[in-house]
């Protein structure tokens, strides 16, 4: 998805663009995710600049491909089951808002008017309009067929190859060499190796995520829907927002649950532990759920760096070389607004974003 | 629910394997989803239907009875109408393996077993390539025609054509054609040549199949060899089918085209193994069958396999394994290295029927351009009725390039039977390999009784997992 976005904005900026894939389109982690494009689960923060600005990317495109990707601006319902979950709930509101999020708080009494089959005696809710989604399979291959990018499936890089003084100057593949001034790294969770290959690091690591899928139904659950029970930690805790599963209806009729997070290296092997764990999640906030299907899951294995940041934008330590990787949780909502930072700056323009937190070397600082 | 060991599937594999366990002191429960015991080849007359001689249609009754009577004086406890949904790893804490089953009418009665060694005997599903009018009423599968013969005693239809692939196709001609079905064709797209070559070896290898040949001869069932149905025709339910020839190289020969009247066509390419609950344990998969050792054993610790879920050959092949893997099952529950010439007759016609049926395998294939006639509006995947036309642009256009990409670019094998019947075909048209998906539900789950899996208290907390999980929006 990233590389997918980058390849779009490059090519309206007018360079010449070569996507390059070992696998076919969406083979990677974007195949196996959920597209999910949110704000309503981010703290104030670069990150959350960045979803605000990938939403709005992401409604412009949808007026030209938003059928074909399945967009769908339907919101985002997050509930407390209490009083103390909702006031933890309402303090992060008002901070969301003051960084340009739109949410509206839902009394009790009102939860049932947006989502009409969530339990009972749930404390309250916000409501957040800007909260989409799309279909990231669908969602990466049409944006590459519009971008009009050269489209290289099954070859795999093995080189980035560089001039005498160290610039990039294209990639080795299987299947022959690729010569351009510029390399993007989209390679997600194997960044890390990728960046390897032009010789710097960049701690990008796996963490599984399964997410289950139900039986086609008619539209039950209008928004995406999760609870937000451990908001307690907020202020003291700047780790990420920790939530029992969304629940959302798809355009295509399942439900999709997801998503658990573990860091197990690579292991895809089937867990009923986690999938059971998600089962329960669901039906806890729709009780309806019980009795419906899952028909499948599957697991996917999201990049993510130590401080939970991508890394976006040029590389100091090699001309040429800029990453666009480690979204983690949020490839697919961020992929816009990365796409379009990075084309800024492949186009010599100055990125409508501080890219300073997303330094793809700044690790390599604290490490030394 | 407690046993020494869990056997999943009643078939010949099934059964042959836990009368061999529980004769030497194995406490055994065969767990199938079926009402009676047989599996595919023993498939049984429901008992409601009161059929009279039943014996008719089956050709080895006389092991059949043996079976079932051994299964009636054994302590094997049959469960009937379990559905096996996933078989568990033992969690740390606890030995022994979870069989998850649902019961009852509507599948959503959860049932467990626990046991310290599995045995996976869950046979094969049969594969089905699409063609112009292969959804119209009256369409059915070679198994399809087979199980309505053996289960439910209709006669399919007056006029029917048998088509495909393969050495299901004869004990499906000729069962029609006892049945007082004319049979208007044999069509198999195997060439004349492959099919004379194979069939003496059929005959001198399988007793029974010199007795298909006779018996096909004796219906005068034409055999068309090297021919294909290129179309089903009919407008609410099948009229005609026309078929072709096909050259040596496997596209269809223009001009050859016939029109064959009738209103049964019966269509199969070969079989496919059942490996979901074998991939959700973690065993090694050998291409599309699971991967087994000389004494029926997977890769994973416990789990034995046995009959079609590793590798397509017939009932005596299935009885073969189930009787090695019962045996080495006994031994190995007890702590102990089975003896192999103990089971030296079975381990022949094992080797025998595996030698064979590559042989079959090598002969009896789909023809080779078969996409050529699969026209852009033909459904392939008729849960998500995604049409051909779709496909070739997820390929063509979108950069799909395996099943899962062209599954998510366009929903074929999303539905119901998760690509279990459209998978071939869709790997066929994309022009890649078959790959089995990773189906860790080998049924689809109520999500209730998923989330209490394996909690006999009910509760949904994360006790027994391995690692801390969390839960997040993305
Ligand atoms: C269960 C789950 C749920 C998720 N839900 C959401 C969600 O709701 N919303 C959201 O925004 N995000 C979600 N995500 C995260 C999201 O899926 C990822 O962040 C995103 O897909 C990453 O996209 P990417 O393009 O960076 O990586 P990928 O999609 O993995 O693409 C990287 C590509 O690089 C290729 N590659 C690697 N090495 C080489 C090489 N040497 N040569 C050539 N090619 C190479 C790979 O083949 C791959 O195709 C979820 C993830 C998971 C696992
Ligand atoms: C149309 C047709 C004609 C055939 N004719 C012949 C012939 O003439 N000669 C010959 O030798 N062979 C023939 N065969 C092949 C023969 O049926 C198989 O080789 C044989 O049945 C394989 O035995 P098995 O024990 O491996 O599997 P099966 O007989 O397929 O038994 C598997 C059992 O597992 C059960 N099962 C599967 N999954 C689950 C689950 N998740 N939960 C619970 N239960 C499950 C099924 O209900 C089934 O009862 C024919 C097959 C077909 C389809």
């Amino acid at each position: 998805m990233a590389g997918a976005a980058c390849a779009l904005y490059a090519a309206r900026a007018g360079l010449d663009v070569t996507v390059v894939d070992r696998g076919p389109v969406a083979g990677g982690t974007t195949g196996a995710g959920e597209g999910n494009l949110l704000v309503s689960d981010k703290e104030p923060g670069p990150e959350l600049e960045l979803a605000l600005l990938s939403n709005r990317l992401w409604a412009d495109l949808a007026e030209d491909v938003g059928e074909a990707i399945e967009y769908e601006a339907k919101g985002g319902v997050v509930v407390a089951s209490s009083e103390h979950g909702l006031a933890a709930l309402t303090d992060l509101v008002a901070a969301q808002r003051a960084a340009g999020v739109v949410a509206e708080q839902v009394p009790a009494d009102r939860l049932h008017d947006l989502e009409p089959h969530l339990a009972p005696g749930l404390a309250g809710g916000v409501h957040y309009p800007q909260d989409s989604q799309v279909m990231p399979t669908l969602a990466a291959a049409h944006i590459l067929r519009a971008s009009g990018a050269r489209l290289l499936t099954g070859r795999t890089v093995t080189e980035v190859l560089r001039t005498a003084d160290g610039a990039v100057r294209g990639v080795r593949t299987g299947h022959g060499d690729i010569h351009a001034p510029a390399v993007v790294n989209a390679a997600g969770t194997w960044g890390g190796e990728v960046a390897a290959l032009a010789g710097v690091s960049l701690p990008v690591l796996p963490r599984r995520g399964f997410v289950l899928v139900t039986e086609p139904l008619p539209r039950r659950v209008r928004h995406k829907v999760y609870a937000a029970d451990y908001v307690a930690d907020v202020a003291s805790d700047s780790a990420a927002l920790q939530t029992s599963p969304v629940v959302e209806g798809t355009a295509a009729g399942p439900v999709l649950i997801g998503a658990s997070r573990e860091r197990v290296g690579f292991d895809r092997s089937f867990s009923l532990p986690v999938v059971r764990a998600l089962a329960a999640g669901a039906v806890r906030l729709f009780p309806f759920l019980e009795e419906v299907r899952a028909m499948r899951t599957y697991a996917g294995f999201r990049p993510y760096m130590p401080d939970h940041l991508p890394a976006i934008g040029p590389d100091p330590r090699v001309p040429g070389l800029l990453h666009a990787c480690g979204h983690e949780g949020a490839g697919i909502g961020l992929a816009t607004g990365t796409g379009r930072l990075i084309a800024q700056v492949l186009g010599g323009k100055a990125p409508e974003l501080d890219l300073a937190p997303f330094r793809p070397d700044r690790f390599e600082e604290e490490a030394a | 629910m407690s046993t020494d060991l869990a056997v999943i599937g009643a078939g010949p594999a099934g059964l042959a394997a836990s009368l061999a366990a529980s004769a030497r002191g194995v406490r055994v429960t065969l767990i199938d989803a079926g009402e009676q015991a047989g599996g595919q080849f023993y498939r049984q007359p429901a008992a409601g239907l009161g059929a009279r001689r039943p014996q008719e249609l089956h050709h080895q009754w006389r092991t059949w009875e043996r079976l079932r009577d051994g299964l009636a004086a054994s302590s094997v406890r049959h469960l009937t109408d379990h559905h096996v949904w996933c078989v568990e790893q033992p969690q740390a804490r606890q030995a022994g393996f979870t069989v998850h089953a649902l019961r009852g009418p509507l599948q959503e009665e959860p049932a467990t077993v626990r046991a310290d060694a599995v045995l996976l005997a869950t046979g094969g599903y049969e594969k089905v390539l699409p063609f112009p009018g292969w959804t119209l009423p009256g369409v059915v599968t070679a198994g399809g025609a087979q199980a309505m013969l053996k289960g439910g005693l209709v006669v399919a239809g007056r006029t029917a054509v048998v088509a495909g692939t393969g050495p299901l196709l004869l004990p499906v001609a000729t069962g029609l054609a006892a049945a007082g079905v004319e049979v208007a064709a044999l069509v198999e797209s195997a060439g004349p040549r492959g099919f004379v070559r194979h069939l003496p070896a059929l005959a001198a290898k399988l007793p029974e199949a010199a007795g298909y040949a006779a018996r096909l001869l004796r219906n005068r069932v034409p055999v068309m060899a090297g021919h294909t149905v290129v179309e089903a025709h009919g407008d609410d339910h099948l009229e005609a089918a026309t078929v072709a020839a096909l050259d040596p190289g496997g596209r269809v020969r223009p001009g050859t085209h016939r029109r064959i009247p009738c209103d049964t066509l019966a269509v199969g390419h070969g079989m496919l193994p059942h490996t979901d609950l074998a991939e959700a344990l973690g065993c090694r998969l050998d291409g599309v069958n699971v991967h087994v050792d000389d004494e029926q054993r997977t890769d994973v610790p416990g789990v034995w396999a046995a009959g079609e879920s590793t590798g397509i050959g017939g009932a005596a092949l299935a009885l073969a394994e189930g009787h090695i893997a019962g045996r080495s099952i006994a031994a190995r529950l007890r702590g102990t290295a089975p003896d192999p010439r103990a089971w030296a007759a079975a381990d022949r016609s094992r080797t025998r029927l595996r030698d064979f049926f590559a042989a079959v395998d090598s002969v009896c294939a789909p023809p080779t351009h078969w996409t050529e006639q699969v026209t852009d509006d033909t459904v392939v995947c008729r849960c998500e009725e995604v049409r051909a036309g779709a496909v070739r642009e997820a390929v063509d256009e979108l950069g799909a390039g395996d099943l899962r990409t062209v599954k998510l670019l366009t929903r074929a094998g999303m539905g119901w039977c998760q690509g279990r019947v459209c998978g071939p075909a869709v790997a066929g048209l994309a022009g890649c390999d078959p790959t089995p998906a990773r189906r860790p539900f080998a049924r689809p789950v109520p999500l209730g009784v998923l989330a209490r899996a394996g909690h006999p208290t009910g509760t949904d907390h994360l006790t027994e997992a391995d690692h801390p999980t969390e839960e997040g929006p993305s």
